[in-house]
């Protein structure tokens, strides 16, 4: 017996569901919706917030990217292309601008989004204040209440402990000046990309049931302290290896001969990208 | 230069399920779904309570795909039920009616209509058995005949009677207080997002759906003194309880006009817990409560531990955190905790790349400060 799948996985009812609490993220940025998650083919924590807002708007003429930690082909990125691609047929790309919809664990492309682009975030922990207090009854009221000193508190003490801010990714954002928010657990270095991104942003939690949003061109920043700003993770001196960028965020990697550290972009796609511009120009250069 | 793959990953995936197949094919047995139905009853009712789908056929296949892993059929059935749009809601379910297999009470010697034992091993030794691994289908067949023999021996009543709820005998006494019939349209979690503090049908849902285990853990925490309830068992029982639907359009709320649809298998349990209630004089006095547990099938380990929860988060209580609801609640489901726990071996090196820039910077910072 091998069962038959409606299109996108769910039945209309529970995609219904879902745009329903997602548009209620849009009209409310930075809020936690809660939604009724429901199970997936894949394991809760693996994306499966970001899957099931995937599957509730993808249609037939979507174009779908999937990446994890900056990579089209990381184990889990793959397995969600081919549960979404086995359910639609819908067409897959790697190439960031052809996307309508790109799906992604950690990371922001390299390249800026469009307003014809929907990024969607698979979140772990959606909840910012979880750290200072692990009740939900109490956050959601801190929440309503405008309560964000926990989060302050918690940036001040590590200046008193460490002479700076230590925070690493899901550095906490203040969305249209109301709601502090989880930006999920992209690196810092991602954070200034949500600020005003002509892109709707869709973050989604699956274990956890919440759906909220970073509508196009909204106001989104990080917390810090005017004599303590914001700081993205420094790769001062260092480039890709392959490309040569700079001003994109690197992955540290051992060479294994000579034993010293080398870097490489992190967005496997943009660095291809820079690649085969490269090859372009030296090829026409060539035969010119 | 070392070889540093940005690309290639699809093809190791592609392997890597081939792998997880090859090692379920490689010892050319085939298993059943008819086998594991009728020689793994424990395992099938395990699935289907955490996975909340009674459907001993579904139940079965998931473990047979899962190679017997628990976490992994459940995952499967789970899955599947998302795929199913909800149709109905079944009639509420009196638990009086149910075809009774087994019975007992640890709070009374005798009770009203008697200790029924049933299918149990409580009251085996747990042994070995090396005879099972030459089984014979000739031997078996013959210990069924001659067991249906026993049986016929056995006088049948004329009449099928309920068995009174134990906690009626008590209530009677005035010992249990009595309360309004509450018919408050349930929750349905499948369908909302649990929100705190719980409704009690909330509450009961996500217990019954609960992993065994993380329940008997918690409920057995609560019993060594990381709580406060200590119940004495008032009635366990195991048994099929008729499932009635209504007519989807015709509203006449006659019971006539209710479909059958099957029954299903469940355990029971009702535990008594004593209370300290103040009267109207404002003096202290001891009263009873019930701690409530149902679960699919025979799942009596399960099903107590739900009773003791049910009662715990009864009390909240900040002290304990088994009398916490969102401690209990939100940490006992098996999907989530395993997909969580398990989503750790997903790479983080873009985090962990934070991680170290973190610390390095901080690293420089202290330097700074010393000299």
């Amino acid at each position: 017996m091998k069962a038959n799948t409606h299109f996108a996985f769910f039945d209309e009812g529970s995609k219904k569901e879902i745009r329903r609490a997602t548009l209620k993220a849009v009209a409310i940025p930075g809020y936690q919706v809660p939604f009724a998650s429901r199970e997936m083919p894949i394991a809760r924590g693996w994306g499966t917030g970001g899957l099931q807002l995937t599957l509730s708007l993808i249609g037939q003429t979507d174009v779908l990217k999937v990446i994890d930690q900056g990579s089209d082909e990381s184990v889990n990125a793959v397995s969600i292309k081919k549960l979404v691609q086995d359910t639609t047929g819908v067409q897959l790309t790697e190439c960031t601008e052809e996307a309508d919809i790109i799906q992604s664990r950690h990371r922001i492309p390299e390249c800026s989004l469009t307003k014809e682009q929907i990024l969607v975030l698979q979140v772990p922990i959606p909840e910012p204040l979880r750290a200072i207090e692990e009740r939900e009854y109490m956050t959601k009221r801190m929440h309503a209440e405008d309560d964000y000193s926990g989060a302050w508190l918690m940036l001040f003490e590590q200046i008193m402990k460490f002479g700076k801010t230590a925070t690493t990714a899901d550095h906490p954002v203040s969305v249209h000046d109301r709601y502090v928010m989880a930006p999920s657990p992209i690196p810092r270095f991602d954070n200034p990309k949500m600020d005003h991104s002509e892109a709707l942003i869709l973050l989604g939690a699956g274990r956890e049931k919440k759906i909220y949003a970073v509508p196009p061109y909204t106001s989104v920043k990080s917390l810090a302290f005017e004599d303590y700003p914001f700081t993205v993770e420094s790769f001062e001196g260092a480039h890709c290896h392959l490309c040569g960028a700079v001003d994109v965020f690197l992955d540290e990697l051992i060479d294994h001969e000579k034993g010293a550290t080398i870097y490489q972009c992190n967005d496997s796609a943009y660095c291809i990208e820079q690649l085969n511009k490269q090859e372009k120009v030296e090829v026409e250069s060539t035969y010119a | 230069m070392g070889y540093v793959p940005v690309k290639g990953g699809t093809q190791a995936i592609d392997a890597s399920i081939k792998r997880v197949k090859f090692e379920r094919l490689k010892g050319q047995a085939i298993l059943e779904i008819e086998t594991i139905l009728s020689t793994m009853r424990a395992l099938v009712d395990q699935v289907m309570s955490e996975s909340s789908l009674y459907s001993p056929q579904l139940a079965a296949l998931a473990i047979k795909q899962a190679e017997g892993s628990m976490e992994e059929a459940v995952f499967l059935m789970r899955a599947h039920r998302s795929t199913l749009p909800r149709l109905y809601y079944s009639e509420s379910v009196e638990t009086d009616a149910m075809f009774v297999e087994r019975r007992i009470s640890a709070s009374f010697k005798d009770i009203p209509g008697g200790q029924l034992l049933g299918a149990t091993y409580d009251y085996t030794h747990r042994l070995l058995d090396f005879n099972l691994i030459n089984e014979k289908k000739a031997d078996n067949t013959q210990w069924l005949q001659s067991y249906a023999e026993e049986l016929q021996e056995v006088k049948v009543e004329e009449t099928v009677e309920r068995y009174p709820k134990v906690v009626e005998y008590l209530r009677k006494e005035g010992l249990f207080e009595q309360y309004e019939m509450d018919n408050t349209e349930p929750e349905d979690i499948t369908k909302q997002n649990l929100e705190f503090p719980a409704s009690r049908s909330a509450r009961l849902q996500v217990l019954t759906r609960g992993q065994t285990g993380a329940l008997t853990s918690l409920a057995y925490a609560s019993l060594r003194g990381y709580g406060e309830v200590h119940p004495t068992v008032g009635e366990v029982r195991v048994g099929s309880l008729p499932i009635y639907v209504k007519h989807p359009n015709e509203e006449d709320g006659s019971e006539d006009e209710e479909f059958y649809i099957g029954d299903i298998q469940v355990t029971e349990v009702e535990s008594f817990v004593p209370v300290h209630v103040k009267n109207e004089n404002n003096e202290e006095e001891l009263e009873f409560e019930i701690g409530y547990g149902i679960c699919y099938g025979q799942n009596e380990t399960k099903t107590i531990a739900m009773s003791i929860l049910d009662q715990c988060l009864e009390h909240l209580n900040d002290e304990f955190p088994t009398h916490d609801e969102e401690f209990v609640l939100l940490h006992i489901d098996s999907v989530e905790s395993s997909g969580f726990i398990s989503h750790l071996k997903l790479p983080h090196y873009v985090t962990f790349q934070s991680k170290l820039d973190s610390i390095r910077q901080v690293k420089k910072g202290v330097q700074v400060n010393e000299s």
